[in-house]
């Protein structure tokens, strides 16, 4: 387990939910998904970035616990809140840099991801990296992920003066080292500029060049 | 005759779509199963691994299948939830009769005896191709050429066809035209090798997921990606390059590319003298195809096209894939021919990393079209019109020559022939036209105009509720067989659990219907691996060759590639099922060497020529339309919109418009848009993306009603492959009227219920216990 890590990169992300789909197969939280997929704007770019716990070393989550639910495991994954202790105060929600602990009204407790533990600490890989079809979220040896692919698998965030590392890496653009807080503008960074037109890809198609009626002709 | 019973009302309440959310007996811990099956998705083409978990006779979960090669555990939503249906409450559990207020229920022996005798009456009146035979590819290759035979000797009917026809034919007779053979040239591993991987017309991501990894792993190894596409659907973002190409132009941008190639002397002419012919004919077709000219056409930069065509002409190794998009047209066989062009001028074929592959669509869309089920052919991917392949066939299946019936006609034109009331009776098996054919309205005129009409299928679908009798089949989990994946490998299916109910093993019901007609000679098995293995014989010497695999061959390998032919001469000489051998390996990668499929052992180059669609816009109908799927929905949805996860990953079809035309017609996202075409129109929500082309709107197909976008889709079909145009239309869109948007909101209201809010009358308890079996 020590040395297996998960890896998040949002570039390969192609918003199918099969991550979500197979959280939500987890008895542990029945029917629900712990991980988030986020649109960065749909009406801009297909881009779609997954979001699990980011298992920070020193987690901020936990930190504003007032009833001390969340706990860390030696192998470093921050669980759920424990059910007896929750009270349902949602400080973690609003706490986690990451934006990742929900608030569950209907059994007034925080549930997040867990990474799985149930199948992690017995050597088995997490759901969602399981099943992920283009491995937008993998779970391996830093040597494996090295061996198979690019990009650079960062862990140490900074978000205004908060650093902060985490068990699971964030795989940026070859060459990219920091991050700061505003983590959702890197996304497209590893391409040229021009290979996408992140405002409008067809922007070269004006005047259109198919002969279009008059009531469309040169207005589009 | 066969108006629907009830309402669409009273269907929903009786028969769903139901949206079911949780295991049967609910949610458990992860370890509590009795058994785990492995087995492959029932959705699309890929069928990747799965391993399903089974309690109490049912399907209550699964988990990853790691070691098997094509996917290794990866999947995508669909086949996640695959499992919801399993215990379905919608599940068709008895034998039903259609009354004047609905469905009674009746015993297996009235319904057999009934279509049997309305089979007997309608073709005593009529004459035997009076009564037709629809099925479908989500069939396994066993159900496949069962269902070919049984059509031939047991309806004794020409006009079979099946749902390939919607799907992959253009492919497969383009591939047959250039190669003399109908299948992807390589096993997927070889994507992964290619420096240049051309995608065009196919939204990998969505439809084809586990595909993406494969072309990850080539782009990591520094392959260049270009992407053709209407819209910027998430693989093309991140593309190397992207072609926006224009709806229904492929055919002028790839002969535009082969321009490029061919003036910038990039073509293979070692391989294009020793392995192919007619290459002359296609230089002259093309010798004025400039970027400068396909750019007016496409809509794409000239400049780009040239870098398309060299980067692709000047690469080591190079992949073309492409799908539905280039397929679906009155041009799809052109298309693929043209593609083929490419290939072939640049030798890129027949080597690691170089091929020319389309993505199937349908589960078994690869083995669906060798074994028989399609009007112009027989089991081997042979021709019915052949008298060398009708003597062989013949002598498989004991009968004489003369009593298999000729050529029929293709799936749209059976339904055109019921609408124009030459074809009286039907029996259709996992087919649901109504949403899968284009032109909605008018097919389903057709059905009501049939005398008689029996359906085997395992949900009441769109289709089967206009039927007279419904026979409950089969899931693809209650039952053995194999499939053929879109790489070419044929893998087995395992039945981890039994038929519910009443229900019955579909090639069960066929033998029944065989049996009472008279013809049981024919269809003596016991099992489906008795199947299989006459499927073997029939395929023996013809170019989809399965003679050398067997069912263990199959698990222990992983999977085997056709073509998988006979090597002894003890093998090549008998008619017996059990004494062919095994010995040949498979063949994961087609032409090595230059070996084409051909008599003459070439590859043919097809000169093709620049036309238009179809439809095109005008003042009238001034936008392009177009259709394609979203990645929680299968085919005509009648498995997946009852599967609740699914369903909320994208409830409702949307009309995709660019801001641009979104402005000019005042429209925003969530507005309530009409749509029509000359065949009808649609009343759905509009979602303002800038990922399509500003003059072409885009709605996904897998809804029924008045959700559908088949009923904009036109009936035009491509001379060749008779696959209609489903992705060229011409459409105008506008702002809904208040009426229209209370429409809009009703029919939203009709397509699904969820299991917490059924009316009484649906008996959720009494079902569920059925379904306990
Ligand atoms: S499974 Fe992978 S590709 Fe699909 S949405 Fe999740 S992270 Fe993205
Ligand atoms: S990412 Fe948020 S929820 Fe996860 S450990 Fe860090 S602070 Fe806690
Ligand atoms: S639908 Fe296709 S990609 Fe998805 S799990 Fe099934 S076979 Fe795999």
């Amino acid at each position: 387990m020590s040395d297996m890590r998960f890896f998040v990169d949002p570039i390969r992300c192609i918003g199918c939910k099969a991550c979500m789909q197979a959280c939500s197969e987890c008895d542990t939280h029945k029917g629900k998904s712990m991980i988030h997929l986020e649109y960065i704007e749909r009406g801009a770019s297909t881009q779609t970035a997954p979001m699990v716990c980011m298992h920070c070393d020193l987690p901020t989550c936990a930190a504003v616990c007032p009833a001390d639910a969340i706990k860390r495991t030696e192998d470093g994954v921050v669980q759920s809140s424990q059910a007896p202790r929750c009270i349902g105060c949602s400080n973690c929600v609003n706490a986690c840099p990451f934006g990742v602990p929900r608030y569950y009204p209907e059994i007034d407790q925080m549930l997040k991801c867990d990474m799985c533990y149930d199948r992690t600490s017995v050597g088995k890989k997490p759901m969602c990296a399981s099943v992920c079809p283009s491995e937008a979220l993998f779970y391996g040896t830093l040597e494996e992920f090295q061996s198979r692919r690019g990009g650079t698998p960062q862990n140490s965030f900074q978000f205004g003066e908060q650093t902060i590392t985490t068990k699971v890496f964030l795989v940026l653009p070859d060459g990219e080292i920091g991050l700061d807080m505003d983590v959702i503008s890197h996304m497209d960074a590893r391409f040229e500029p021009d290979a996408f037109d992140h405002l409008d890809p067809f922007a070269h198609l004006e005047p259109l060049p198919m002969e279009q009626p008059q009531t469309l002709r040169g207005r589009l | 005759m066969a108006n629907p019973p009830l309402s669409r009302e009273e269907f929903l309440d009786t028969y769903g779509p139901t949206l079911h959310y949780s295991p049967p007996g609910g949610f458990r811990s992860v370890e509590d199963y009795d058994a785990l099956v492995d087995t492959h998705c029932c959705f699309c083409g890929q069928q990747c691994g799965i391993r399903l978990k089974v309690k109490n006779n049912e399907v209550v979960g699964f988990e990853p299948r790691y070691e098997f090669p094509f996917n290794k555990g990866k999947l995508c939503p669909k086949g996640i939830k695959r499992y919801l249906q399993g215990s379905h409450p919608d599940r068709l559990l008895h034998p039903m009769r259609r009354t004047e207020h609905g469905y009674q229920q009746i015993t297996w022996d009235e319904a057999l005896s009934e279509t049997v005798s309305k089979i007997q009456e309608i073709q005593a009146k009529y004459g035997k191709d009076s009564f037709a035979m629809l099925s479908g590819v989500s069939l396994t290759n066993e159900k496949s050429y069962l269902v070919g035979k049984f059509a031939r000797l047991a309806l004794q009917t020409a006009n079979l066809d099946y749902n390939g026809r919607l799907c992959m034919v253009s492919a497969g007779a383009g591939n047959k035209k250039a190669y003399g053979i109908d299948r992807a040239s390589n096993h997927w591993e070889d994507i992964t090798d290619a420096k240049v991987i051309f995608i065009i017309g196919t939204n990998i991501a969505e439809c084809f997921p586990i595909t993406t990894d494969y072309i990850w792993r080539a782009r990591d190894k520094g392959a260049k990606i270009i992407y053709a596409d209407p819209r910027m659907v998430p693989m093309a973002r991140t593309a190397d390059l992207f072609l926006p190409l224009r709806i229904g132009s492929d055919s002028a941008l790839l002969m535009s590319m082969l321009h490029v190639i061919i003036r910038d002397g990039l073509t293979d002419e070692a391989f294009i003298e020793a392995h192919t012919t007619g290459f002359g004919d296609v230089r002259a077709a093309v010798a004025d195809a400039t970027p400068e000219w396909a750019a007016e056409i496409t809509g794409v930069p000239a400049a780009k096209i040239e870098q398309a065509a060299r980067w692709y002409g000047e690469a080591e190794t190079g992949m073309i894939l492409h799908a539905r998009g280039l397929e679906h047209q009155v041009k799809g066989v052109e298309n693929v021919m043209s593609c083929a062009n490419l290939a072939l001028a640049t030798g890129k074929i027949g080597k690691p990393g170089c091929g020319h592959s389309t993505i199937t669509g349908q589960g078994n869309g690869q083995g669906g079209r060798e074994h028989g089920h399609k009007c112009d052919q027989l089991p081997g991917n042979r021709d019915i019109t052949n008298p060398e392949h009708r003597k062989y066939i013949a002598e498989v299946w004991g009968c004489s020559e003369d009593e298999i019936p000729g050529k029929g006609i293709t799936a749209q034109e059976i339904l055109n022939e019921i609408h124009a009331g030459k074809i009286k009776g039907l029996l259709s098996i996992c087919f649901n036209p109504l949403i899968s054919l284009p032109d909605a309205n008018f097919n389903r005129e057709a059905l009501n105009k049939l005398e008689h009409y029996s359906v085997i299928d395992f949900f009441l679908s769109e289709t089967a509720q206009h039927a007279d009798i419904v026979l409950p089949g089969s899931l693809q989990e209650e039952d053995e067989g194999t499939t053929t994946s879109g790489e070419g490998r044929v893998i087995k299916i395992n039945a981890p659990v039994t038929p519910p109910g009443e229900a019955r093993r579909d090639w069960e019901i066929l033998l029944d219907i065989a049996g009472r007609l008279g013809r049981g000679k024919y269809f003596q098995f016991s099992d489906t691996q008795e199947i299989f293995n006459e499927l073997r014989l029939a395929s023996r010497g013809g170019t989809a060759d399965y003679s050398g695999i067997t069912w263990e061959k199959v698990v222990n390998n992983q999977g085997v590639f056709w073509p998988c032919p006979q090597t002894t001469d003890e093998g090549l000489a008998t008619m017996h099922a059990e004494n062919l051998d095994d010995r040949h390996p498979g063949t994961p990668r087609l032409y090595e060497g230059g070996k084409f499929y051909h008599p003459d052992g070439k590859a043919h180059f097809n000169a093709v020529s620049w036309r238009e669609s179809g439809e095109v816009v005008d003042d009238e109908y001034p936008i392009w339309f177009t259709t394609g799927r979203v990645v929680s929905q299968y085919l005509s949805g009648t498995q997946t919109r009852r599967i609740g996860p699914l369903v909320d990953q994208f409830p409702h079809p949307k009309l995709e418009l660019h801001p641009r035309m979104a402005k000019e017609l005042n429209i925003k996202t969530d507005d309530w848009v009409t749509i029509q075409t000359r065949r009808g129109e649609v009343i759905i929500q509009a979602n303002v993306v800038n990922t399509i082309r500003p003059d072409t709107v885009f709605m996904a197909y897998h809804w029924g009603g008045k959700e559908s976008a088949n009923l904009l889709t036109q009936r035009a079909l491509d001379p060749i492959s008779k696959i209609p145009e489903f992705k060229v239309s011409a459409c105008r869109v506008r702002l809904a009227t208040p009426e229209e948007q209370v429409q809009g909101e009703h029919t939203k209201s009709l397509s699904a219920r969820t299991e917490k809010n059924l009316p009484v009358g649906y008996n959720l308890a009494e079902r569920r216990k059925e379904l306990r079996r």
